[in-house]
């Protein structure tokens, strides 16, 4: 790196962490220098005509210039010349950053969801993120949660195959110069070649709703070794999680793939929805004036049928989890609902 | 006074005259008052939507309230304030005088377009109290329609009633620059703000049925479940974005062209000099009204479309900035030899081309695609966006309303005021605005009521620059309250203006003109 690129792009943006976004560097220098030079002729040819005509008696003459046609061709043609590079260099760029097509040495598939994001690799391991702890522990206003880390090789064309299971949202890792939104009922591609080593932040740059700032996850590129061993400890975490007690598969459903712990908490706070504190067994109040005792067949159909019966002081915001939960996942989401004391 | 002189102020009196006056100075007026109440709510919104970002976490208030709060403070100053502001006001009181004419062409109509903003003002406004709305002035879909609340319906029927009367407006001044010139005054004749506000014409009546469609449809789905927008009713989220730019690109030139309108009055008269290529500014505004409908894409660049139209609307982007160039290099060109007098009005200008100057420049870095993918939905496109829109438009809006008040009440306003406000109003805009491009590169997105620790001085600069505006704002609306009652008489022409508006009484008569008017020049012959 050298001192010109050190005062502009690189001293305010994060390490460029990929091969494409030092071409974005690059570009982003020269519209800086470029618009530095034009906003000097143009601004300072002002502030040299405001100081030099000022009117100094009440009855200062003007010149009658009405247009002078070579200098309006000059100035028309050289910013649009100016202006056919800049797109012509961000066309290119953009054709590296996208990619379309391209099949990736490792590919995960990206789902975003009201306020989190899914992470699943081919072989089945799966990171949910933001975990449900805080990200700054001394700042008790913070709402931030703690990103979950997703580990990718260095060196490889990674794909990240992106979806949305309700609203817009926007993959966005600012260290990789790229984002792309996911789109509900479309698949959109992310595709890039990691070569800084270390932890980048996601964030989602869509508006998504409440907790829309809250968004976040973690890429650790590493190595190709800690890449397998990742994976493989990965591999071993999950053969362990199929023999635990069904509440306890209900808790990872709950914070982990499901997401409920983005609306419902498990302490009696209010977040989006009601808590699930003390949830089961007891007496529900709904907006139409009603009221169930919550029990199993309650709890299913809360999942199945959000808007069937609504809590009273709660928006109708959930959607119907139809679909992308299995029946015996069900059943471990109330063992572990009933938990919940 | 001994002689009361015969104006249109007290040509009828009693509040009942102004809510049934079809006089098109009083009618300029009532929106003034009006959008400048609704100028304070958005300000307000803004402020509290800066403190709440003074530090990381809660601030001041839950996520939910800050959501609802940066919906407000943009839905009520884009649709409220910037889009009808300068047309509303200034080319209501300015347009037909500009003309020579007597009235707009449509009195009736123009009554009406002003009820029309009250009452969608009023629906607008109304689910402040029932249901707060918390989409973001832009209402993308799926989120708009299926995941928030139905205050959205509300909502956007104001929006749509209001975009009548921008239509209607529009209409208007189509009409009456076509039909009510004044005999000599050819097209080539009519003064750059006139050239502004008919350019500006074109895109309302154009670009806001768009809209006004589109927010239908999203009341449809809304209501009777139609799948258009929504995936799961088998609709396009991205289609509501393609619909919504179609309008809201234009929109933001409907923004600005009234502006670039008052910046070419205002350097013609300060600098008393002809202005320089009358006809490449004039036709620079028609050129941007047309192109300006083929860039709606650049929003989108990261949206899911194809590259292709990517690359296409980058290409076509960039042609709008050169008609946006030529038009400030016309402008210092006029200052060029010029007999230059910084008034407040002129200072307005002056800071108007800096900030736009920055705001266009930054135009381009977001048209160019690979750039874009970068700071798309980052604080650098809200710091772009409030340079070009705000700055621009509210500082042309400050220079018109020093420049102009004269005219409209008879009262000098003081230009100390002017002055100090000014240098509030300009400080704190760069204060406020420019760290935010810092936090763009930094990666910060917009529409975050929470960010991490390292934006946090870049934040707190931002909001104690809003302070700073805000005091500005203040100082202005003190300098009218002041010059209302305290004012110098202002005598016809006290700027040396050479415009028709110049050549009456101030406060004009009922009708304007005692004769007809006749031209025999272009409108800026400072010899
Ligand atoms: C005439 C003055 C201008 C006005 C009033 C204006 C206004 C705006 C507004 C309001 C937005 C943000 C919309 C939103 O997402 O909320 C925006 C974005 C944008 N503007 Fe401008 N703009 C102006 C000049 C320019 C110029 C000269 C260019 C390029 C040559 C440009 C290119 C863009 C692009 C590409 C975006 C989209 C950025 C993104 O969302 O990633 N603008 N502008
Ligand atoms: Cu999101």
């Amino acid at each position: 790196m050298n001192w010109f690129s050190l005062i502009t792009a690189t001293s305010f943006m994060p390490v460029p962490a990929t091969k494409e976004s030092g071409d974005v560097d690059s570009l982003y220098i020269f519209l800086l220098v470029s618009g530095l030079i034009s906003f000097i002729i143009l601004i300072g040819g002002m502030v040299i005509f405001i100081f030099k005509y000022r009117r100094k008696t009440e009855d200062q003459k003007s010149a009658y210039i009405t247009h002078n046609t070579l200098a309006e061709f000059l100035w028309s043609f050289i910013p649009f010349v100016i202006m056919m590079i800049i797109f012509a260099w961000g066309w290119s760029v953009f054709h590296d950053l996208r990619r379309v097509g391209e099949k990736g040495d490792v590919e995960v598939h990206v789902t975003a969801r009201q306020w989190a994001w899914t992470f699943k690799y081919a072989n089945d391991i799966e990171i949910n993120s933001p975990s449900d702890k805080k990200l700054v522990e001394n700042d008790p206003d913070s709402t931030l949660l703690k990103p979950e880390i997703v580990v990718v090789p260095v060196g490889k064309t990674i794909r990240f195959i992106l979806t949305s299971d309700d609203v817009l949202h926007s993959f966005y890792v600012p260290a990789f110069r790229n984002k792309m939104d996911a789109v509900p009922g479309r698949r959109t591609t992310f595709t890039f070649t990691p070569i800084e080593k270390g932890d980048f932040t996601v964030f989602c740059t869509e508006y998504c709703g409440t907790k829309h700032s809250n968004m976040m996850a973690t890429i650790r590129v590493v190595d190709g070794e800690q890449f397998a061993a990742w994976q493989a400890e990965k591999i071993a975490g999950m053969a362990g999680a199929n023999n635990k007690g069904p509440a306890e598969r209900g808790e990872a459903l709950f914070k982990g793939s499901l997401g409920c712990s983005g609306c419902h908490s498990i302490d009696g706070s209010r977040i989006v929805g009601p808590t699930f504190k003390g949830l089961y067994g007891n007496k529900r109040d709904f907006a139409d004036g009603s009221s169930v005792t919550a029990d199993d067949a309650y709890i299913k159909q809360s999942i199945l049928v959000p808007t069937a019966k609504i809590v009273a002081g709660f928006p109708p915001a959930m959607s119907s989890f139809q679909g992308r939960i299995k029946e015996d996942e069900i059943k471990d989401i109330i063992e572990f609902i009933k938990t919940l004391k | 006074m001994a002689h009361e002189q015969h104006n249109y102020l007290n040509h009828q009196k009693g509040i009942w005259s102004w809510l049934t006056t079809l006089d098109h100075k009083r009618i300029g007026i009532m929106y003034f008052v009006a959008i400048m109440s609704f100028f304070f709510l958005g300000g307000v919104f803004a402020l509290l939507v800066r403190a709440e970002l003074f530090t990381p976490g809660k601030t001041l208030f839950s996520a939910d309230v800050y959501n609802r709060m940066m919906t407000y403070h943009g839905a009520i100053m884009v649709f409220m304030v910037i889009v009808p502001g300068i047309p509303a006001i200034f080319g209501n009181f300015v347009l037909p005088i500009m003309i020579g004419a007597k009235d707009v062409a449509f009195p009736r109509l123009n009554l009406m377009s002003w009820y029309m903003l009250m009452i969608g003002a009023a629906i607008t406004g109304s689910t402040l109290f029932l249901e707060n709305v918390d989409t973001g002035w832009t209402f993308y879909t799926p989120y708009s329609s299926i995941k928030t609340g139905l205050g959205v319906i509300p909502m956007v029927l104001g929006v749509f009633i209001i975009g009548f009367s921008s239509i209607l407006t529009g209409l208007n001044f189509i009409v009456t620059t076509h039909k009510l010139r004044a005999p000599g005054m050819t097209m080539n004749r009519i003064p750059l703000m006139v050239w502004a506000l008919y350019s500006t014409a074109i895109l309302q009546v154009l670009a806001t049925p768009v809209l006004a469609i589109t927010l239908l449809l999203l009341i449809a789905e809304k209501t009777l479940g139609v799948g258009i927008f929504d995936p799961q009713l088998g609709g396009d989220p991205v289609l509501f974005q393609h619909f919504f730019w179609f309008y809201s690109h234009p929109a933001v030139y409907i923004m600005i062209l009234p502006a670039m309108g008052v910046i070419s009055e205002l350097v013609a008269t300060y600098s008393r000099k002809v202005i320089f290529g009358y006809t490449a500014i004039a036709y620079s505004s028609l050129a941007i009204a047309g192109v300006s409908f083929l860039v709606w894409g650049h929003h989108m660049f990261v949206s899911g479309q194809s590259e292709f139209a990517g690359i296409l609307f980058s290409f076509i982007t960039m042609l709008v900035g050169v008609p946006t160039a030529i038009k400030l290099f016309n402008w210092i060109a006029t200052m060029y030899k010029g007999s230059i007098r910084l008034d407040a009005p002129m200072l307005f200008a002056i800071g108007f081309m800096f900030l736009f100057t920055i705001g266009g420049l930054t135009g381009v870095y977001l048209a160019s695609t690979g750039m874009d993918v970068h700071f798309h939905d980052t604080y650098f496109v809200v710091a772009h966006f409030h340079y070009v829109m705000v700055g621009g438009t509210l500082m042309a809006l400050m220079g018109a309303l020093i420049y102009w008040f004269p005219k409209v009440t008879g009262k000098i306003y003081s230009d100390l005021t002017g002055r100090i406000s000014w240098v509030f109003i300009f400080s704190g805009f760069n204060v406020t605005f420019f760290p935010q491009f810092i936090l763009g590169n930094m990666g910060m997105p917009r529409r975050y009521y929470d960010y991490l620790p390292t934006f946090t001085e870049l934040n707190q600069m931002s909001t104690f620059g809003s302070w700073l505006i805000g005091t500005g704002f203040l100082i202005g609306l003190f300098g009218v309250i002041y010059a209302l009652l305290k004012g110098k008489e202002a005598g016809n022409n006290p700027f040396g203006g050479k415009t028709l508006e110049w050549t009456i009484p101030s406060p004009p008569p009922h009708e304007n003109f005692e004769s007809t008017p006749v031209l025999t020049g272009g409108p800026y012959e400072y010899r």
